[in-house]
């Protein structure tokens, strides 16, 4: 699997990340070569094996339905770029 | 010229009513000051692990079992990422190939006939936060959020596209509240935004089988808004049908103001959502036996207590539907019933009274201010006798503004009835006396003036009189018996 320009350039705006073109084909080399070493992983012969959607060995986790203390405000937005009374305060994204 | 027939699907979004969040231990209690209900789990903050509400988890799998959905096992979570400043990890966790529910049916009457729309799937996902968008000067630009929702247990209910009328939508949308409601998952108050309707459109040829391009419409925050919606959508697309133009897959919004739906000015890789397994949630895995023991869990459910209703209480379907339709009051009658009280006197009350007076004050029937034992009472006065109807409205209207219990209220109040004969000669002979002529014509055989003698009774006996025992008297005395 190759990836082209475009299809970087479509992973940048869902990321919401502005890149320059050198960027851009700096990022596509080398997403191509994590790609290519993955790759070795379709050499192995999976005909007989369910999907594998979780590594580890557990199921049904779980927790009581019980309140716990929450963050005072202050703490919450403590690593708010901006705030306004007791609210996170950023940049309007729909008219 | 070619009809048109509407084809909708819907997606119902309810918030579970559990104590706690769905992967955190932050409360839901709606109206919480902005931000009181945040942790390092529901903010995304690094290195903080979810972990499932078991409640959560048994409220969906209740509804999963309602609509006779099978379940996939392991059933799994997923990421569905996009950017949008409500959603604070930058993904929202829900299900996608290995949801809770899938390939189910679910019930409901439209005009008197059962309808059956198919249930495609039935996920748990999580809130997103609340975004405002201030509009006075100098806010232009800005967004203000509060997180207290994100991460609050959210249900999306995804039907198939077997609905085909405004009247099936309205009827689809009432019956699946209830339900919700029935099964206690749900508060599902629209006001909140504890149930959220969107709703898929297509037109198409009526006879056709093919689906048309369907459009999504959100923003449709009561049952008159999506009606209104749906309307508008079917006319903008059997019009544009007609005229020979496309019809756009696109998303629309519902302007309330103007009754019409605008298209979202989104882009397409908007939707690009690349769905992953969340790591940080281990697969979920249900025994059959599980499962059969929260399937018999589930309680009565509407359209069962409605022919439950109907059948052994004898009451009419119209009575029955209107008793059933919110779980508590359906409860309320049962356990009047239960203390013996009659049906009939018990539907009369609650439909007469008890949901009249429910609906003035505008107060929610979860919180009833009488109990079944007080209705049970009062109905046991009337029928010994004690009080007259009349008396016993009054009875009930004090009963529902404090929850005394009626024989309180009938002795504070005096209004104990007069029942008996002695102590009602008197008036009744002064009303003949006062009366020569009803009372001469009621004597020569005329019943109308009957009513109006009694009601001559009943005014100087300050409407204590027994009605009956008057009436006797009366034909006693002017007619011989
Ligand atoms: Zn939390």
């Amino acid at each position: 699997m190759r990836l082209s320009r475009d299809e970087i350039a479509h992973v940048a705006l869902l990321s919401r990340l502005k890149l320059t073109e050198e960027e851009m084909a700096q990022f596509t080399g080398q997403l191509n070569a994590i790609l290519d070493h993955f790759a070795a992983l379709t050499e192995a012969d999976t005909g007989d094996i369910d999907a594998t959607t979780h590594v580890v060995p557990m199921t049904n986790v779980m927790r009581a339905d019980v309140q716990r203390p929450s963050f005072a405000p202050d703490d919450a937005l403590a690593n708010a770029p901006e705030r306004a009374g007791d609210q996170f305060k950023v940049p309007r994204v729909v008219e | 010229m070619v009809d048109y027939e509407p084809v909708i699907g819907f997606e119902i979004h309810a918030e579970l009513a559990t104590a706690s969040k769905v992967f955190c231990g932050c409360g839901t209690e709606p109206g919480a000051p902005p931000n009181t209900h945040t942790c390092p789990v529901c903010l995304g903050l690094p290195g903080a692990l979810p972990v499932l509400n078991v409640a959560a988890l048994e409220y969906a799998l209740k509804v999963v079992l309602a609509c006779h959905c099978d379940v996939p096992s392991p059933a799994i979570f997923e990421r569905k990422n996009y950017y949008y400043p409500d959603l604070p990890k930058n993904y929202q966790i829900s299900q996608k190939r290995a949801p809770f529910g899938v390939n189910g049916w679910f019930e409901f009457e439209v005009n008197g006939a059962m309808k059956r729309v198919r249930i495609l799937d039935i996920h748990l996902e999580e809130d997103a936060g609340k975004l405002v968008h201030p509009q006075e000067r100098g806010a232009a630009g800005v967004s203000l959020v509060d997180y207290n929702r994100a991460g609050v247990p959210l249900l999306e209910i995804v039907s198939g596209p077997d609905i085909h009328s405004v009247e099936e939508a309205e009827a689809y949308m009432i019956a699946m509240r209830r339900l919700l409601r029935y099964l206690g998952v749900s508060e599902a108050r629209m006001e909140l935004g504890q149930i959220r309707f969107e709703a898929n459109i297509s037109v198409r040829p009526v006879g056709s089988a093919t689906l048309g391009t369907r459009v999504e419409i959100k923003n449709l925050n009561s049952y008159r808004t999506v009606i209104r919606g749906i309307e508008y959508e079917v006319a903008r697309q059997t019009a544009l049908h007609r005229n020979g133009e496309r019809v756009a897959q696109e998303t629309r919004l519902f302007d309330d103001a103007r009754g019409i739906t605008l298209a979202m000015r989104d882009k397409e890789e908007a939707h690009d959502y690349r769905y992953f397994p969340d790591p940080d949630l281990v697969p979920m895995r249900f025994t059959p036996e599980y499962l059969e023991r929260l399937r018999a869990g589930l309680p009565e459910l509407p359209a069962a207590r409605r022919a439950r209703f109907i059948s052994a209480y004898g009451l009419p379907a119209y009575d029955a539907a209107l008793l059933t339709d919110e779980k508590a009051i359906a409860d309320f009658v049962d356990a009047a019933v239960a203390l013996s009280a009659p049906p009939k006197s018990v539907s009369n009350w609650t439909m007469g009274e008890l949901l009249r007076l429910l609906n003035e004050r505008g107060l929610s029937p979860d919180a009833l201010p009488i109990t079944p034992a007080h209705l049970a009472a009062l109905i046991t006065l009337v029928e010994s006798g004690a009080i007259n109807q009349n008396q016993a409205k009054q009875v009930f209207a004090e009963m529902f503004e404090t929850g005394k219990e009626p024989a309180l209220i009938v002795k504070e109040q005096g209004f104990a009835q007069i029942s008996d004969a002695g102590a009602l000669e008197a008036i009744v002979n002064e009303v003949v006396a006062a009366n020569p002529d009803p009372a001469a014509r009621y004597a020569a055989g005329e019943d109308k003036p009957l009513g109006f003698l009694v009601g001559q009774v009943m005014k100087r006996s300050g409407g204590k009189a027994n009605a009956p025992v008057v009436n006797a008297m009366l034909r006693e005395k002017l007619r011989g018996g």
